[in-house]
């Protein structure tokens, strides 16, 4: 019996095959190779979680030389677009319009009360509550600014006014505290989603309804052959993605990679087979290339969004939310490629991680080789 | 010197949801030697019963033997023996010629010089040469089906199962590929053929007869028709009103079968019954009868009891239009582009009211790209198309009002019932109150749908739901209708009610306009237009363009001698120039 058993031949021409489509379709290339790059682009640039430049009113009623001291202060601060105005008015009109995200009044008798050690010198902040991170940034700008003025100006006036205990904070792992750091690598685990779930939904589904799964089916293929010829292509096709987007992220997003190739390769690959067991699935279950898009949209796309931990931190979502997101492979891969990207190969933090993703891994392919049958009905 | 190597005996196979199984204890078996036509309407079990001896599926109970093992528990030992051609071909669209061939020769293991030898000798055979680097997808439909014959073909099958070759082929391709088949059965390949047109069937050299999922006929075309020897005759001569006359033939007791053949009636008898005189029916003096060789459709109409009666009640519920010999559809130079593809290139013709003007051509030929434009739903890139006098550029909602529309696929909401689709489609054509109810309840009752109102469309039979899409379509008493493939894949005796329907409305002034591949269809129209390539490259009444070809060697040629003469006329034209 000629055909029984394993072929080399015909995984090798069946892998083929698969390139040749990979290569030919141009919605694969684009998948491929035109999205991971925009994703890229758009999580480096277009998102940041920074707030930068926020701008602000400001009303001197005071007109002194204190009051001016402070404004221009306000103004020579990096983070503030600082506005000037005239009535009280005019700034609340503003804030409604979203125009300015808060304001700083500085009352008629400040100059005064800053000039009496006995007294204290009001400044009123209004803020934005409606979006309360920015609203929290404006307070907290304003009160350091406030600190270093006042600090400045005992200074001029030659009293040391020594303060007894100074804050000096670190940033570990990202010392700039840049949330581009944490997010280009986040955003890899959005890219290699999208290849390796919603491409491949895609693949198996267009060969039952093109009829061509019937053509394969009657030929001595077996299942192991079937199977593999698609985890193999896509497989490759998903590491070339990987380390294009870590080489991006490194050199042109210039995003400090600090692990070895060797972790990079052990953590994608899992994670890589996790989610190509996702999209082979649905697609085997499928059989319909409709279905398998939107089932794989809603299984693998969201989660590996929302639920990974790339955006929103799971140590802040309630419980039962949080136990989900266990099963999400997505999670393994952002804490294990944001540790190589940022801490390096540390294998015993990898460790947990990997192995997570090696059993999420032989679930879903085993899942697929359950569902891949040599039948038609 | 024939041998057996399919055998299978009392074969069940239901699907999940379906109320009746899709083979119902078939038994048969198939040859080496020759040519076994599988031959029944869509949904009959063909494809079924084919997926069951290439082992892609288990029967629920009975036995299936190919090649002397179990197909599907032994699906290993059977495969590489096997040459299996799904509908459709399956081939990969977006590779070309040859890495298709690759990838199917590399499937079963045909290397070294046996691969060279094979595709050397399939490329010769299939004349797929000079393509060898073109993409699959950019083949015309008879390569596409060469080339998936070639496929089935690597590893030298001894059985080769072919799933409705003949499907979106013209029919030049088609007896191409028929002489192919015909050269491997006697080369001792087994070969299966399976077709819903009963004229393929009919050249088989034995054949398996499915209806519904049983077994209605096994044995040789001539077995078949048999049975029907002197008792089909053609009237010939007959007279003005042929349709008139095939509705006053029908309704007599001795006549169980009938259909319009160009200006001819051709009728089947009961056994033992002579034809009557034909002026009994008044069809005039010169009228007589003269007899034919049956058809194979004859037999297959004959066993299921005889054709529908000849008077449809659809006459009687349309009201008259006056036959004042206008043209009312008028094509001028009629062109729509695609890119650089041309689908359609400067199209002429005229349909006066109250005549069938049918659109004959294969698939791909651009029938339905003409017919879009005629009814408004495509813009034509040059020329116009006026309906009752309406440039449909300007003016296509109001020309709509008075025209119905039949699309070629099931277009009607597959989760709605019956009833629901009919209310609907009355809704959206402006009926309402009491006009609405009794238009329903009078197409419920001309079309036999009284048991199925509520049954949800998408679980009609084909038949039924083709009655509903025209019963839809009529529903605002439209004086143009316009039948797109309206009987594809149906079986003959639906298409027999559904062509007395539609003589019915003619008879009442109303004008059809129909596409169709169906040879035997067009002899239904009153005019046909030959569509190939896009151009209309003949235009006449079905007599007029059979007795163009005729000549010594077939003097008496079908509807398609006359195609594939007139496209080979033209073809040797263009290269003489």
């Amino acid at each position: 019996m000629k055909s029984a058993g394993f072929s080399l031949r015909r995984l090798k021409a069946l892998c083929w095959k698969e390139t040749l489509q990979i290569f030919r379709d141009p919605s694969s290339n684009l998948i491929a190779f035109g999205l991971p790059m925009v994703m890229m682009f758009i999580y480096g640039f277009g998102l940041n979680l920074d707030s930068s430049r926020l701008r602000i009113g400001v009303l001197d009623e005071a007109m002194g030389t204190e009051s001016h001291g402070f404004s221009a202060a306000l103004q020579a601060s990096p983070s503030l677009e600082v506005h000037r105005y005239e009535t009280r008015d005019e700034l609340a009109q503003d804030l409604v319009d979203s125009q300015i995200r808060g304001f700083v009044i500085i009352p008629p008798d400040f100059s005064r009360r800053v000039k009496n050690p006995a007294d204290t010198a009001p400044v009123q902040v209004v803020t934005d509550g409606s979006e309360p991170n920015t609203a929290h940034f404006v307070e907290a700008y304003v009160n350091g600014i406030w600190q270093t003025w006042q600090l400045q100006r005992s200074e001029d006036r030659g009293e040391k006014l020594e303060p007894e205990i100074v804050m000096t904070p670190r940033y570990w792992f990202n010392p700039s505290a840049d949330s581009r750091n944490f997010l280009i690598p986040g955003s890899i685990t959005v890219i290699m989603t999208v290849i390796g779930a919603l491409l491949t939904s895609l693949v198996v589904a267009r060969e039952w309804e093109r009829g061509t799964m019937e053509a394969l089916l009657a030929s001595p293929v077996t299942r192991a052959e079937l199977m593999l010829s698609k985890v193999l292509p896509y497989y490759a096709l998903g590491m070339f993605s990987l380390l294009l987007c870590v080489a991006t992220a490194h050199w042109l997003l210039k995003v400090p990679f600090r692990a070895d190739l060797l972790a990079l390769i052990v953590v994608g690959t899992f994670f890589l087979l996790s989610v190509l067991g996702i999209g082979l699935a649905i697609s085997t279950a499928t059989r319909n290339q409709f279905n398998a898009a939107q089932a794989a949209l809603n299984a693998a796309f969201l989660p590996a969004t929302m639920l990974s931990g790339f955006i929103y931190e799971i140590s802040s979502m309630p419980a039962p939310i949080r136990a989900f997101t266990h099963v999400i492979p997505a999670r393994y891969f952002v804490s294990a490629i944001q540790t190589l990207f940022q801490a390096g190969s540390l294998w015993h933090v990898l460790w947990p991680d990997i192995f997570a993703l090696i059993i999420s891994a032989a679930f879903f392919l085993g899942l697929t080789a359950r569902l891949t049958r040599r039948r038609m009905d | 010197m024939s041998e057996v190597v399919v055998s299978f005996e009392n074969v069940t196979k239901t699907f999940p949801g379906m109320e009746s199984p899709a083979l119902d204890a078939v038994s048969g078996e198939f040859r080496t030697g020759l040519i076994t036509g599988l031959a029944g309407p869509d949904g009959a079990g063909k494809t079924t019963l084919l997926r069951l001896v290439a082992g892609l599926m288990e029967p629920d109970s009975g036995t299936v033997r190919t090649l002397g093992f179990d197909p599907f528990a032994d699906s290993a030992a059977i495969r590489g023996d096997v040459g299996y051609m799904p509908q459709k071909f399956g081939l990969y669209e977006d590779l070309s010629v040859q890495e298709n061939l690759n990838l199917h020769a590399d499937l079963r293991h045909v290397i070294g010089e046996a691969r060279r030898e094979s595709f050397e000798r399939l490329l010769e055979f299939t004349d797929l040469k000079a393509f060898t680097d073109r993409l699959a997808g950019k083949l015309s439909g008879g390569m596409k089906q060469k080339l998936g014959l070639a496929c089935a073909l690597l590893g030298e099958p001894k059985l080769l199962l072919l799933d409705e070759p003949g499907v979106g082929v013209d029919p030049i391709s088609r007896r191409e590929l028929w002489r192919m088949v015909e050269d491997l059965v006697d080369r001792g390949i087994a070969v299966v053929w399976s077709t819903a047109y009963l004229d393929e069937a009919e050249l088989c050299g034995t054949t398996l007869v499915l209806n519904e999922g049983t077994k209605l006929f096994s044995g040789t075309p001539a077995e078949i028709s048999d049975p029907l020897k002197g008792r089909c005759f053609h009237l010939r001569q007959p007279g003005e009103g042929k349709r008139r006359l095939l509705t006053d033939a029908l309704l007599r007791p001795e006549v169980t079968d009938g259909t319009i053949q160009g200006h001819n009636l051709r009728l089947t008898f009961r056994p033992s019954t002579k034809p009557f005189e034909p002026d009994e029916i008044g069809a005039g003096s010169e009228a007589n009868w003269s007899p034919v060789k049956p058809r194979f459709e004859d037999a297959f109409i004959d066993m299921l009891g005889g054709g529908p009666p000849g008077e449809s009640p659809l006459t009687a519920r349309t009201e008259a239009i006056p036959l004042d010999g206008k043209t009312v559809i008028e094509a001028r130079g009629l062109t729509k582009k695609f890119g650089n593809f041309t689908a359609t290139d400067h199209v002429d013709f005229d349909v006066k009211r109250g005549e069938i003007f049918g659109l004959l051509g294969p698939n791909g030929a651009g029938k339905s790209t003409t017919f879009k434009m005629m009814c408004g739903l495509l813009v034509p890139t040059e020329g116009t198309a006026t309906v009752v006098g309406l440039d449909l550029r300007h003016s296509a909602s109001q020309a709509r009002q008075r025209l119905g529309y039949m699309a070629q696929k099931f277009s009607l909401y597959g989760n709605l019932t019956v009833v629901q689709n009919l209310v609907f489609f009355a809704g959206i054509y402006g009926l309402h109150g009491k006009r609405q109810r009794e238009r329903i309840e009078d197409m419920t009752e001309i079309f036999h749908l009284e048991p199925f109102l509520i049954t949800p469309t998408e679980s009609l039979s084909l038949g039924y739901k083709q009655r509903l899409a025209l019963a839809c379509s009529l529903m605002h008493g439209p004086d143009i209708l316009f039948l797109d493939e309206p009987t594809s894949g149906v079986d003959p005796v639906t298409r027999r009610e559904f062509w007395t329907h539609i003589n019915g409305l003619v008879e009442r002034g109303v004008t059809i306009m129909v596409t169709t591949h169906f040879m035997d269809e067009a002899e239904y129209c009153d005019r046909i237009g030959l569509v190939f390539r896009g151009q209309l490259i003949a235009n006449g009444t079905p007599d007029e363009l059979k007795q163009s070809v005729a000549d010594d060697s077939n003097p008496d040629p079908t509807m398609e001698d006359a195609f594939v003469s007139l496209v080979t006329r033209r073809e040797e034209a263009a290269t003489e120039t």
